[in-house]
């Protein structure tokens, strides 16, 4: 749809070329002046082509305005607002969403606009720091235990299967008060006291949510390894790492980016229980988790409170799912709609 | 006039989808008479599979079928699934290309084919069918049958699992019998064997056979009338000596000139057929063939040709000028002119220094048990001490069945790392002496074509990218490789707009010539090709064929070219080396080879490639090898080859004795080496009944 469709004339005339027979082809090539035909056409990189090819799809955009609406109301909607966050408004408990109150008032009077701001800041951070975090161990552990094999792909398996019996959610638990307080932390890990809070807890949602993927990600690197492009490639001395970076992770980078997608909303959401068992994000700070976690019991007598949490939820999931289903198709010359 | 057996009228069938559907089948009209052999010819994609399948009627429920077919006048259309099942097996039977996925692993082959005797016959006692079974095992040529019906199909091989299929399909006496490229999967020795049971079973069942394949070779020598496929309509249709020697259809003249032929290559140019079929869900009106046809007229543009009988001589043609041709007014020689060759001088040999030279290269793989404790329990012996030497400007053919040994050789070599045994010199280094840095910059002299196009090149990178990568590793700077880039796709006859393009936007010829031009873009001294042509259809075959020959001429480029196929061997190569289980059998210049064969593997080999020429198949001689290629992990004392060789049966007990007892060592014999002890007694192969070394003798 995107190249194709732009210069179907080009199309013709190169396959056209291509019928002559190679021999006259060669013999023409030979009188040809070698200067003018280089120069007269430039190469694109990789990189550039895959942002034109995005900047041609409408999910891109339908995304990437949700996303950017979002975060510039997290950042700006407070210079419309009157009320900080956690002041109460003893005068109206329980409104409904008014003009003084844009999204109405919780039971002990709390303006729920100035708590959204103040949450979507902190999920946000959360969420698009975490995800990302477990996609990046997942992409480097598993295409380096794929690719290298042996006793770096052993030790792999045996820490992915140690993670995953683990129950994620009590080991979060335990190592919550570090959370919750850094001089807590372990003396090993005491270098990371410099982190707030939160970003301990983005670091703790990554460390524990990489492992699927990176299984995934290693089986798919196993069977990359044995194509002829591979081969060349190591045939013609590009260094382990290079490999990787061109070959093997943007072969499985679809599915890496989905992962990098949906983990937004994971990490969002093993966010917002760990606050409601008051491990996460502690009041008076306030998160998504915690505001829909309050709103969740007044969503049928006073539904602002749960409802306007939950469109938020929705529409940023939403919004990152489109992006990253563009991106996909961007970077994957041979999906569907590219065909088209 | 008796009727037909088979009537297939004005068949099409449309494989319907979101924009209309795809018509793979373009009204096809043919007959086949009783006890006829029918070829269907025509390159992947030409709808050659699918008429037959909606013959057999298993094409799926979402195809449309129109027209109609019928068998001994009944209508195969308007039948129930059961009523056509009543037919199947009985009365039709087919045979499938990969035999692997044909029959069902967890039954036993001797239960699969007493299930398709029992399934036609309800009164069959269980004891005669398994008599039965084995009856038809040993029809089609496997040893101990009694044994081999018990076997599960894995333990089969690939050819033995294809005569099961036979045996399958020949159990109820059937009358028509449609193989669909029944031995594409198969190496040459065995391709020759299967055709041979498929010409017994059908002299044992007087069946007629259609025979689909894409090989020109294969059609040669076995049928009595040939129809040539493209997209999706007959094009040509006659008997197999005329249509050969005098074809009316250009693109039938053009298949004919694209295919190698072991008896005249290296002589005779290929004439590459360029282009692509066109895409079925969109043909724009006219002659299909009209963009590739170099005859091509206004005419063949605006209106599609019939498939038309006109001069009444028994043939059709769906040509316009078909009656030019036939005239003789428009010689094939005319439309497809055999390129020249390209002028190439070959130093004097013994002045030279090799580029590439191995000795007694050895390249074993261990062979693991139990899972905790792995222990070593035997070894693969892959590469199992060869020799041989590729020098400037030279091209050395390593030809052998899979499961020799010769691509193992070929990424040996890319390795460049000390072999487990033996030396291995590249551009006059020895590669275990060599420091990390210099194995790098030798990596820039020894680069390699892979066979597979569609593997070959990553498909997230633009083509420009992937014909750069070889010169990022020696971190040449940006313009400097986008400017070697363009001259590369120059090079290979790629457009340089190209470079931007994904490589899913290009046919297999197309991309294959990516994979050179990449291979090209460090001025490597070496190339090594593993069978680079393969997997590409005949006539574009011929284009990278030339294409090759060309840069090799030009660029004083030295090959080492891998391939199953001695005929494109014989095309460009210089020497050439035989090589059977991990060994070199015979090695020497490539006329000396070919002419006086001196290894009984050799003159099998030779044997068993078929020859696109009816007149000459039919005449020839064939030596059939028994059985299949020993494992390699099997330990023999003796000539490996003892086996399977047909000049063992006819020697003496004290020459055979030396065959099994002693390993021979290659020695010169003329102006090539041999392995073999009985190079004196290879004449006895000249003049024997071939009955006699036949599969099924035994």
């Amino acid at each position: 749809m995107s190249m194709n469709a732009q210069q179907p004339a080009d199309h013709s005339a190169d396959l056209s070329q291509d019928l002559e027979p190679t021999a006259s082809l060669i013999a023409a090539t030979t009188d040809r002046d070698s200067a003018e035909g280089p120069s007269s056409h430039r190469p694109i990189s990789r990189g550039r082509l895959v942002w034109r090819r995005l900047k041609t799809k409408p999910n891109f955009y339908i995304g990437g305005v949700m996303v950017a609406l979002i975060v510039a109301f997290a950042l700006f909607g407070d210079f419309f607002n009157i009320y900080a966050q956690g002041q109460q408004d003893t005068f109206n408990f329980n409104s409904p969403p008014s003009g003084q109150h844009f999204f109405g008032t919780d039971a002990i009077g709390v303006d729920l606009y100035a708590s959204m701001t103040s949450a979507l800041r902190k999920s946000l951070l959360i969420g698009f720091l975490a995800a990302p975090t477990a996609t990046l161990i997942a992409a480097i552990m598993g295409s380096l235990a794929g690719y290298l094999g042996g006793p770096f792909e052993m030790f792999t398996n045996w820490l992915i299967n140690l993670l995953l019996v683990l129950p994620v959610f009590y080991v979060l638990m335990i190592v919550s008060p570090a959370i919750a307080d850094p001089s807590n932390l372990p003396a090993a890990l005491q270098w990371l006291g410099f982190l707030p809070a939160w970003g301990l807890l983005v670091l703790a949602i990554g460390f524990f949510s990489w492992m699927i993927m990176a299984q995934i990600v290693k089986n798919q690197t196993k069977s990359l390894k044995e194509r002829e492009y591979v081969k060349a490639a190591r045939f013609m001395g590009v260094s382990t790492p290079t490999i990787l970076r061109r070959h093997i992770i943007p072969n499985v980078a679809s599915l890496l980016i989905i992962d990098g997608a949906l983990g937004v909303a994971m990490a969002i959401l093993a966010e917002t229980s760990l606050s409601f068992f008051g491990l996460g994000i502690q009041a008076p700070d306030v998160s998504l988790g915690t505001l829909l976690q309050d709103g969740t019991g007044a969503a049928v007598t006073r539904p602002w409170l749960f409802v306007i949490p939950a469109s938020f939820l929705i529409a940023l999931l939403t919004g990152v799912a489109l992006v990253g289903d563009a991106l996909r198709d961007a970077i994957d010359p041979t999906s569907e709609v590219n065909r088209a | 006039m008796p009727e037909p057996l088979l009537q297939v009228k004005d068949l099409t069938v449309t494989f319907p989808n979101s924009r209309g559907g795809v018509r793979a089948v373009r009204g096809v009209d043919y007959t086949v008479d009783e006890g006829e052999f029918l070829g269907i010819v025509g390159e992947s994609g030409s709808g050659k599979s699918v008429s037959s399948l909606a013959v057999m009627g298993l094409l799926p429920s979402s195809a449309k079928i129109d027209g109609d077919i019928t068998f001994r006048g009944d209508s195969l259309l308007g039948m129930s699934d059961r009523q056509l099942s009543r037919l199947r097996g009985r009365e039709m039977a087919m045979i499938f290309q990969d035999p692997l996925s044909a029959l069902t692993p967890v039954y036993t082959v001797g239960q699969q084919i007493q299930e398709a005797l029992t399934l036609h016959d309800k009164n069959l006692q269980k004891r005669t069918a398994e008599k039965r079974a084995v009856e038809l095992l040993k029809i089609v040529g496997i040893p101990a049958p009694e044994r081999r019906v018990k076997a599960f199909p894995h333990e089969f091989s690939g050819g033995m699992r294809q005569r099961a299929m036979i045996a399958i399909a020949i159990a109820n006496d059937p009358t028509l019998i449609i193989a669909d490229e029944p031995t594409t999967a198969l190496d040459v020795t065995i391709q020759a064997q299967i055709l041979e049971v498929l010409q017994k079973a059908k002299e044992v069942t007087g069946a007629a056979v259609v025979l689909i394949t894409h090989d020109l070779g294969v059609v040669a020598g076995n049928v009595d009338r040939v129809a040539v496929m493209y997209a999706g309509k007959l094009v040509e249709k006659g008997p197999v000596d005329e249509v050969f020697h005098t074809p009316r259809m250009p693109y039938t003249m053009g298949l004919l000139r694209s295919v190698p032929n072991m008896l005249t290559a290296g002589k005779e140019r290929l004439v590459p057929l360029e282009g692509r079929p066109p895409n079925l869900a969109e043909l724009p009106p006219g002659c299909p063939f009209a963009d590739r046809c170099p005859a091509v007229q206004d005419r063949c543009r605006t209106t599609e040709p019939e498939l038309l009988a006109e001069l009444g001589d028994g043939r059709e043609v769906a040509c316009h000028r078909a009656d030019e041709i036939a005239a003789g007014t428009l010689k094939p020689n005319d439309i497809f002119p055999r390129p020249p060759h390209e002028e190439r001088e070959l130093k004097e040999s013994d002045t030279l220094n090799p580029v590439v030279r191995a000795q007694d290269l050895v390249r074993h793989f261990p062979l693991y048990k139990g899972s905790v404790f792995r222990r070593v329990v035997g070894s693969v012996k892959a590469v199992d001490g060869v020799d041989f030497e590729v020098l400037p400007g030279e091209t050395l053919g390593l030809v052998g069945e899979s499961g020799s040994g010769k691509s193992t050789t070929a990424l040996e070599i890319m390795e460049l790392v000390t072999p487990q045994r033996g030396s291995l010199e590249v551009a006059g280094k020895d590669v275990g002496t060599l420091s990390k840095a210099q194995r790098l910059q030798m990596r820039q002299d020894v680069q390699i074509v892979f066979q597979d196009p569609m593997a070959a090149v990553d498909p997230r990178m633009p083509v420009g990218d992937i014909i750069a990568e070889p010169l990022t590793v020696h971190k040449v700077p940006r313009a400097e490789r986008t400017r070697r880039v363009l001259e590369m796709l120059d090079l290979v006859g790629l457009a340089p707009e190209m470079t931007d393009r994904y490589p899913h936007e290009f046919s297999g010829g197309q991309r294959q010539r990516i994979g050179i031009a990449r291979s090209l873009i460090t001025n490597p001294k070496v190339l090594v090709l593993d069978e680079p042509v393969s997997a590409l259809d005949v006539s574009v075959q011929a284009g990278v064929m030339n294409l090759l020959e060309d840069l090799r001429d030009r660029l004083g480029l030295s090959y080492l070219f891998v391939a199953h196929d001695l005929a494109i061997i014989r095309e460009i190569a210089d020497k050439i080396a035989v090589m059977y289980l991990g060994r070199i059998v015979e090695y020497g210049p490539v006329k000396e080879v070919y002419e006086t064969p001196r290894h009984p593997y050799t003159r099998a080999l030779m044997s068993a490639v078929p020859v696109p020429d009816p007149a000459i198949e039919r005449e020839r001689q064939r030596i059939l090898l028994t059985g299949d290629l020993p494992s390699p992990t099997e330990d023999i004392p003796g000539c490996n080859f003892a086996s399977r060789c047909p000049l063992f049966r006819m020697l003496d007990e004290d020459r055979q004795a030396r065959c099994l007892g002693e390993d021979p060592a290659a020695v010169p014999h003329g102006g090539s080496t041999v392995a073999c002890h009985h190079v004196d007694q290879i004449g006895q192969l000249d003049d024997v009944d071939i009955s006699a070394l036949s599969p099924t003798g035994d």
